[in-house]
């Protein structure tokens, strides 16, 4: 299990309505049902991803994120949560901008580009290979790159306001320099 | 044969029969007529629970019939759905009691154009109603009130089926539990609707049809075989055909000395499939059943956020990679409505080359689904059976 799965569950209040873009195999979604009663529904492109959703008895619509949220209604659900998806859809800020029109609140954890090992690699003139962004370039899923500052800098902008973060690394919470050290950030964010 | 193989299917199945709407009772039709006595065809597979509550409803396409799984007497196939149906499967009938029923308007067993008219004594032919999935639907909805039902499990089937599925949740919300609408639409597009009249046309312009009155006499085989054989065409795919037939012809010798022979594989196929269909199904009945099919429209006057409100029931939405008679779009319009509605809901759209009849030969992949969905919706239902002493 991975961490920021328990801190998203830990964030989420008993039994809201739950939408996860992205939801993979449907970990953190069974967890949320289970542990906190969530009315939960993901949406996942991979055929074998939703395969294993449906196996965890989860409700999954299989579909693009950039393209799936437009029919919802405003304020449909009381969450919507992107773990690990936000660098890799193609249209980040609207994808944003509608996850707080369908969700009262959205959680977004994504890997900190920032985190001093990319800047290292960075440094000595590779794209960087690290836990959090362990792909070759030739293979990344990732679109986006950002870091905390970034982040924050982007909700800022929009007006967004940052209810509470979190900040990950090696399966351990970071509080110092987190833009320095953390390899993952967490952000619950509303309008 | 297949059953002494694995020695897992469900063995002999029996059809049986119900009529009810005896007049003056009889069925009120969505044209504004009258119908009846109706009887109505069906088969039941497994046993039903001490609460009643794990009844599937399996509502079958165009040319399927009441005979969904099992064995018929001396048949060399079994029922058309097999594959899904029996125990272990995806509707496991060692959980579930599925009913199978043949569609208003059919002709097996079902009443449909070719039954008696007991105002006559004779074939209703043309005089039958136009009929829609709407009356369909009512007429299972009799069955499964007569069987001691008030609600369905869930209600499943493809194309056609898929319509009265989507039928089953908007007319009767109360009644189902769940449902899986597989590779259908919320609504005949133009394209679907113009196939089905190319079907119509070729029948209606063979000479033995006689305005519909054949019965007794030469039957519109030519006519219902061509239209059969579009049929087969749109529920094949570009890929499936190539794979199945490429360009290969039917002698070694190559092509037929006979002019305008069945030359390529395709062909014989085609011809095969349409000459075979004759024997089994009446062109009456396909004229009316595919009519039924182009005037499904479950929107109707409203708007889509309209449809599924007030649905309680979970959906598990069906549509396959390679089907371009009922697309996967249609099958997202349905994800629509329920986005819209609030209805819990999942959609897969599972690859496959073999077009529309995928939805009766991706068995794995939809055995996957359903089961892992069936659970779910069921819950902690007690597969208790009523030999079973309760606790």
């Amino acid at each position: 299990m991975r961490l920021q799965d328990n801190i998203i569950t830990e964030w989420a209040p008993q039994g809201s309505s739950v939408l996860e873009l992205g939801c993979g195999n449907g970990d953190l979604l069974l967890k949320l049902v289970t542990e906190k009663k969530a009315r939960a529904q993901g949406i996942e492109i991979d055929a074998q991803a939703l395969r294993e959703c449906v196996a965890k008895g989860l409700n999954v619509f299989q579909e693009d994120i950039d393209g799936g949220l437009a029919v919802f209604p405003d304020g449909a659900f009381d969450l919507v949560i992107m773990n690990e998806c936000l660098q890799q859809v193609k249209k980040p800020d609207f994808v944003l901008k509608e996850a707080l029109r369908v969700g009262r609140k959205a959680i977004v954890a994504f890997p900190n580009f920032a985190y001093y090992k990319v800047r290292f690699q960075v440094l000595f003139g590779k794209v960087p290979v690290t836990p959090s962004l362990p792909y070759q370039w030739y293979e990344t899923p990732n679109l986006h790159f950002l870091s905390n500052s970034d982040f924050k800098g982007y909700c800022r902008k929009r007006g967004f306001k940052i209810e509470r973060s979190a900040f990950t690394s090696a399966g351990r919470t970071v509080r110092f320099l987190p833009n320095l050290v953390s390899q993952l950030g967490i952000y619950e964010i509303s309008v | 044969m297949m059953m002494a193989e694995n020695g897992k299917g469900l063995g002999i199945t029996e059809t049986q029969y119900l009529t009810f709407a005896q007049p003056p009772e009889e069925l009120r039709l969505e044209s504004g007529g009258k119908l009846g006595p109706i009887t109505v065809a069906y088969e039941t597979y497994g046993r039903l629970n001490v609460d009643r509550s794990n009844a599937i409803l399996v509502v079958h396409a165009l040319s399927g019939d009441a005979h969904a799984a099992g064995w018929h007497e001396g048949d060399k196939s079994p029922g058309w759905w097999d594959d899904m149906i029996g125990p272990g499967k995806g509707l496991d009938t060692d959980k579930y009691f599925v009913i199978s029923s043949n569609v208003l308007g059919g002709c097996k067993g079902t009443t449909g154009p070719s039954s008696l008219n007991p105002l006559t004594g004779k074939p209703y032919a043309l005089d039958f109603p136009i009929i829609t999935v709407g009356d369909m639907v009512s007429v299972q909805r009799r069955l499964v009130e007569h069987l001691g039902i008030e609600k369905l499990l869930t209600v499943i089937g493809g194309s056609m089926g898929g319509m009265q599925v989507l039928e089953w949740v908007v007319s009767h919300p109360g009644m189902v539990r769940s449902a899986i609408p597989i590779a259908t639409a919320l609504k005949h597009a133009p394209q679907q609707i113009a196939f089905n009249e190319v079907g119509r046309q070729s029948i209606m312009g063979d000479a033995n049809w006689n305005g519909g009155n054949y019965y007794g006499g030469p039957l519109p085989a030519k006519g219902l075989a061509v239209a059969r054989m579009v049929g087969h065409i749109t529920y094949m795919s570009d890929i499936s055909m190539a794979e199945k037939f490429g360009r290969r012809f039917r002698s070694e010798r190559g092509h037929d000395p006979e002019k305008f022979g069945s030359d390529f594989e395709v062909e014989g196929y085609l011809r095969y499939r349409g000459d075979n269909f004759v024997k089994r199904f009446d062109a009456n009945s396909y004229l009316y059943i595919t009519k039924a099919m182009d005037y499904f429209d479950i929107l109707g006057d409203k708007e889509l956020r309209e449809v599924f409100r007030g649905v309680s029931a979970k959906l598990l939405v069906i549509a396959f990679k390679s089907d371009w008679l009922y697309p996967a779009y249609q099958s997202e319009e349905i994800i629509k409505a329920c986005k819209l509605a609030g209805v819990e809901a999942t959609y897969a759209e599972i690859f496959s080359t073999y077009g529309h009849d995928a939805f009766l030969l991706e068995v794995e992949e939809e055995t996957h689904m359903i089961k892992y969905f069936l659970k779910k919706v069921s819950g902690h239902l007690e597969v208790k059976t009523p030999n079973e002493a309760p606790r």
